[in-house]
């Protein structure tokens, strides 16, 4: 059995008198979409956080392709090849979909022009219309603000980003969430073919319709631990069961 | 809708792509404000004197409003700006004198002169340094700080000279920076002026550091995430800016053979109407140096034009108003029908 990318054992959070993560678990393997989900306050966000680099856990291990690690900071998180997407402010709506692709890791021009800070804008324009291409996001127009394109448009190119630099696992927190249909299916593609490429792709969603379409497999959190893990034939019930308690089909040890 | 989404639309041209649409309404109404005086006045508007005194006369305005263009960008703003010009002007004037003997620096070499420059420099850098430190570090919004440096420049000034305008200015500095011209009739302000602008140009447009300043004043939570360092790149643009002021203090200087203490008390004012003219959002993401510079020359033109008309002064404090709140009225209206939620 291959084993998994990123991995959490038994992660402990507390935030002043409250235990967000009571010995959560959590795998994720390469080339599949986990869906986290579980009810407001059962610890997504705070497990995320610290997956992803954002926050420290107080106590529990996690464990990165079988090593331990330690994230001190999203940069760092990156750096070790995990990415995160975030539901809003996820692009600078001024600069153009190339642009925000490369935000931060931008590429120069050759030679002292280079050196002196100037940018190859031509060449990122082509890597991104790649890119894009190879991920199915379809954009009327290249070179004008994203804050022109439509909401759908503009998350499938926050998408696109986390997976340029052979990320080995992407959070996705709520990508659809600000989302109508068809723009939701748009992404939903993109993830696919994100996770058709060998990456690892958690998403986090409140929605359990998109969960059902697209996860491989779903983890559910409550009350700060795993209580069920489900795979993607599971129904509807099942996963509000596991939600609100009904269902637990792990033991505490795990 | 997938249909009109494959649609092959021709990308922008260079020149399109740094000017924007909206550049180009504001040259136009430059052009016709121009042309507008040159006829009402053709004896007096359209002539080479009228035209150099213009170009001087906006110069060290234009050298303020490359720094501002840069702040504004980023959604912050700086009204410390013709303070901190004055407060530069100050130093480097004192500087010269106490290096001269007898507190006469009429005569002063190259050398002292020099030693001016990079005191104004510094100077104006001293302020853009603090300004960036509080904006960046301590969180505070720019509005709030550049009003405080607004004052400090100010008062530091007054303390240092006393509330009394220097007396002796390096006659070098005045012939060559002041009243000089090279390549046959421009004058030596004007050309720091046309330099500060074209190496803004070339930041803003050209380097890592230009797209930046567009990414943090778009959306700096996202700058901050894609691992940006906001918070440094903030301070180098207000330092940017307090250096330019000093630059601005040298050649105000130069000028007028004195520090002017009782005036730029609306540079800061004039210089973000220029660069919100020109273009730039105050809501920060975009702008143009382009835009700056057609924009500063607005109410440079619309002020020389009605002192040649004959125009009663006080219209035109109202003639730049009116051109300043509809510039930011159609930029207002162009973002709306652009964004989409």
């Amino acid at each position: 059995m291959p084993s998994a990318v990123l991995e959490a054992e038994g992660l402990t959070k507390r935030y002043g008198g409250v235990e967000a993560l009571r010995g959560a678990n959590f795998q994720v393997f390469a080339g599949e979409v986990v869906a986290l989900i579980g009810d407001n306050g059962a610890g997504k966000s705070t497990l995320v956080k610290c997956l992803s680099g954002a926050e420290q856990p107080d106590g529990g291990r996690i464990l990165l392709d079988g090593q331990v690690v330690r994230m001190t900071s999203p940069i760092e998180a990156r750096r070790l090849g995990v990415e995160t997407v975030y539901q809003d402010l996820a692009v600078a709506p001024d600069l153009d979909p190339a642009a925000n692709l490369f935000l931060g890791r931008e590429l120069f021009r050759h030679g002292i022009a280079g050196r002196l800070g100037m940018l190859d804008r031509k060449a990122m324009k082509s890597q991104a219309a790649e890119h894009f291409a190879r991920l199915g996001v379809v954009l009327p127009r290249a070179d004008v603000p994203i804050g022109t394109l439509s909401g759908g448009q503009r998350q499938t190119v926050a998408v696109a980003r986390s997976v340029m630099w052979a990320s080995k696992v992407v959070f996705m927190d709520e990508p659809t969430a600000a989302l109508g249909v068809v723009q939701r299916e748009r992404v939903l593609d993109v993830i696919r073919r994100v996770r058709d490429q060998g990456i690892a792709v958690v998403l986090i969603s409140h929605n359990m319709p998109e969960v059902l379409s697209v996860a491989d497999r779903i983890e559910v959190l409550r009350l700060g631990k795993r209580v069920a893990r489900l795979a993607s034939d599971a129904t509807l019930e099942q996963l509000v069961g596991a939600m609100t308690g009904a269902l637990n089909t792990e033991d505490d040890a795990a | 809708m997938s249909v009109a989404e494959t649609i092959e639309i021709p990308e922008r041209t260079r020149w399109q792509r740094i000017s924007g649409v909206s550049t180009l309404w504001i040259g136009v109404v430059l052009v016709l404000l121009y042309a507008g005086f040159s006829i009402w006045k053709p004896n007096a508007f359209p002539t080479r004197f009228t035209l150099q005194t213009l170009l001087i006369e906006t110069s060290v305005l234009l050298v303020l409003s490359i720094g501002m263009t840069f702040v504004i960008i980023t959604s912050g703003i700086d009204l410390s700006v013709g303070m901190v010009l004055i407060f530069a002007g100050v130093v480097g004037s004192k500087t010269m004198e106490w290096l001269s003997p007898g507190g006469d620096a009429s005569h002063a070499g190259w050398g002292i002169i020099a030693i001016g420059l990079v005191v104004s420099i510094a100077g104006g850098g001293l302020w853009g340094l603090i300004n960036g430190v509080l904006v960046a570090r301590a969180k505070i919004p720019p509005l709030i700080v550049t009003l405080g440096s607004f004052g400090a420049a100010l008062g530091a000034a007054q303390l240092i000279t006393g509330g009394v305008d220097t007396r002796t200015v390096p006659d070098n500095l005045r012939n060559s920076l002041g009243f000089g011209t090279l390549l046959g009739g421009v004058p030596d302000l004007v050309v720091v002026a046309l330099v500060v602008t074209l190496f803004g140009a070339w930041l803003l447009h050209t380097t890592r550091f230009g797209r930046y300043t567009y990414a943090i004043g778009s959306n700096a939570e996202a700058a901050r995430r894609s691992g940006i360092g906001v918070t440094r790149h903030l301070i180098l643009v207000y330092l940017m800016t307090g250096l330019l002021a000093g630059l601005a203090g040298f050649m105000n200087l130069a000028y007028f053979g004195t520090t002017t203490i009782a005036g730029h008390g609306t540079d800061n004012l004039d210089a973000i109407a220029g660069v919100v003219i020109g273009g730039t959002s105050l809501f920060g993401g975009a702008g143009t140096v382009v835009g700056t510079v057609i924009g500063v020359f607005i109410p440079s033109v619309l002020r020389k034009g009605f002192v040649i008309a004959g125009v009663p002064v006080f219209w035109q404090p109202i003639a730049v108003s009116i051109v300043l709140v509809a510039a930011v009225w159609f930029d207002q209206a162009r973002r709306k029908a652009r964004d989409r939620k």
